[in-house]
């Protein structure tokens, strides 16, 4: 009990004199997950929007697979990105594997199932009738889908959070694409699990309670900014 | 109202996303495009998790890149997965600890050549009390003391790595079947680094085998004391390999080299002589370059 209650001393004194390492980690976690969730929000808001839109043969079964895919296991998307952008791999050319760009491709592909899920489940929570009234008036099939997605915006942008969140808190994708690099590759949830197995449980627990703290932040915001506007 | 915040978190995320590709200078309209890559050279070398536990990479990194201006990058990882990565081209040097493997890598064509650096020992470490009573015996003995008796546990890396590899040519020196070792119950695979294994054994009040480097770099946090130190298959040498660039010619051999030369130059070789004396009282390796019949 003395361990974690020293231990949680040590890092919030780490956390407020703003560590350089700490501050590091942490920044660059928040820029990769940033990075990754927005490319990937400009690629399934509009993907779902159409999904949600059209009705074909076989859209419950792939909404099914798709929300199959939101627990699917961060190791083993690590494991096919890193068969993908390995140089021995079909993608190999590009060279980013251990980089950060690498990173964010991972994080990208292990949040897409989750953008694309809930922004499909956040446009069905709208009133039919508005898609109805834009086709009449003239709205072409983006203009319409475009209209539905404003109409559900904070629905959307919740489905944006969580991808956030898992993209941030994810180890197993990040440890296995990134490798770790300190400095360049190191993010606050690898950092956690070296510096766990290696006992400097202060870097540990500094970088985990950053972690939350950030998890918190973006909650109440979104919390604040749903409850102002709707 | 409504439509401006909309309008204005867009913004913002664009903006993050701009700042997060582009790092380390947020720049929102680039003078050129914005390389996804930072342009500053790197070398990767991928490393046991037996030196990077010891924290002698961290230690020699900053030297190396001041000296060749480049950004090395030190991934760790068992020899076998460190080995995989060379045969990919996805580092550009290897520095393991396993002589047969390491041999067979050069000759399939994908190392240059196996260049000895540094060694040290490994022992055989355990709960205080010693139950099975291996104190003192020579490796071999010792093993087949605890397959006889069947008292007390004991945690094996079970990650392929250069120090399983080790304790299964002692099993086999020793006499035993590897497979039918693994089946007992006393007999525990961790299937992690060289740290994580020995806070394992020392939770559990278990044997294990590991590196003289990584046990006094852990020692302080551990239950566990040297039980079997003496014995001429715990010899533990590390070399460094460059990848073949014939085999793989993206990967950056010029760099790889200099690492080389870098790690087995006297002035080097005198600090991994000296590295661990300050904290723990003793060297954790011997330097041991030019010594290539280890």
């Amino acid at each position: 009990m003395t361990e974690i209650g020293q231990g949680f001393v040590k890092a919030l004194e780490l956390i407020i004199s703003l560590d350089p390492e700490v501050m590091e980690i942490a920044w660059r976690s928040l820029r990769i997950s940033a990075a990754s969730t927005v490319l990937a929000s400009l690629i399934c808001i509009p993907i779902g929007g159409l999904i949600h839109f059209r009705s074909f043969r076989g859209k419950r079964i792939l909404i099914n697979i798709i929300q199959t895919f939101y627990s699917f296991p961060t190791v083993a998307i690590g494991l096919l990105v890193f068969l993908m952008i390995s140089r021995a791999g079909p993608l190999g050319f590009l060279g980013i594997l251990f980089t950060p760009a690498a990173m964010v491709v991972g994080q990208m592909v292990l949040i897409t199932p989750i953008l694309l899920g809930l922004t499909i489940s956040a446009l069905s929570g709208v009133d039919k009738a508005i898609k109805d009234t834009a086709i009449s008036l003239g709205a072409t099939e983006f203009q319409a889908i475009w209209a539905i997605i404003k109409e559900a915006r904070y629905a959307v942008m919740a489905a944006v959070t969580m991808g956030f969140g898992r993209a941030i808190s994810e180890v197993g994708c990040a440890m296995m694409v990134g490798g770790n690099i300190r400095g360049f590759t190191r993010i606050m949830t690898t950092a956690i699990a070296l510096e766990t197995v290696r006992g400097e449980l202060e870097l540990a627990i500094a970088l985990g309670i950053i972690l939350i703290g950030l998890a918190l932040i973006i909650n109440v915001v979104l919390n604040i900014i749903q409850q102002r506007y709707t | 109202m409504k439509k401006k915040i909309w309008l204005m978190s867009l913004a913002l995320l664009l903006a993050m996303s701009l700042v997060a590709i582009g790092c380390p200078a947020p720049q929102l309209v680039p003078d050129e495009p914005v390389p996804l890559l930072p342009a500053l050279e790197r070398v990767r070398v991928a490393t046991t998790t037996s030196l990077y536990d010891t924290g002698l990479w961290a230690h020699l990194e900053p030297m190396f890149e001041e000296e060749f201006g480049v950004e090395l990058d030190v991934l760790y990882a068992g020899t076998g997965i460190a080995l995989e990565w060379g045969r990919r081209g996805d580092v550009d040097a290897i520095a393991t600890h396993a002589r047969a493997r390491e041999e067979e890598f050069v000759a399939e064509g994908y190392g240059v050549e196996r260049v000895v650096f540094a060694y040290n020992y490994f022992l055989i470490v355990g709960p205080a009390d010693d139950p099975a009573g291996i104190k003192g015996l020579g490796p071999e003995e010792a093993f087949k003391r605890l397959m006889e008796t069947g008292a007390g546990r004991f945690v094996s890396r079970g990650d392929d790595s250069g120090t399983h590899g080790k304790e299964k040519a002692i099993w086999r020196e020793a006499g035993f079947d590897y497979e039918v070792v693994r089946g007992a119950e006393w007999y525990i695979e961790a299937g992690r680094g060289m740290g994580p294994t020995l806070v394992m054994a020392s939770e559990e009040q278990a044997y294990t085998l590991t590196d003289m480097g990584t046990f006094l770099a852990f020692k302080a946090d551990l239950d566990l004391v040297p039980l079997v130190t003496e014995g001429d298959i715990l010899l533990n040498v590390y070399s460094v390999i460059a990848i073949c660039p014939e085999r793989h010619p993206r990967t950056n051999i010029e760099m790889a080299n200099n690492l080389i030369d870098f790690l087995t130059s006297p002035a080097i070789q005198r600090l991994i002589g000296l590295y661990g004396v300050e904290e723990h009282g003793m060297a954790l390796f011997t330097p041991a370059a030019g010594m290539e019949g280890k």
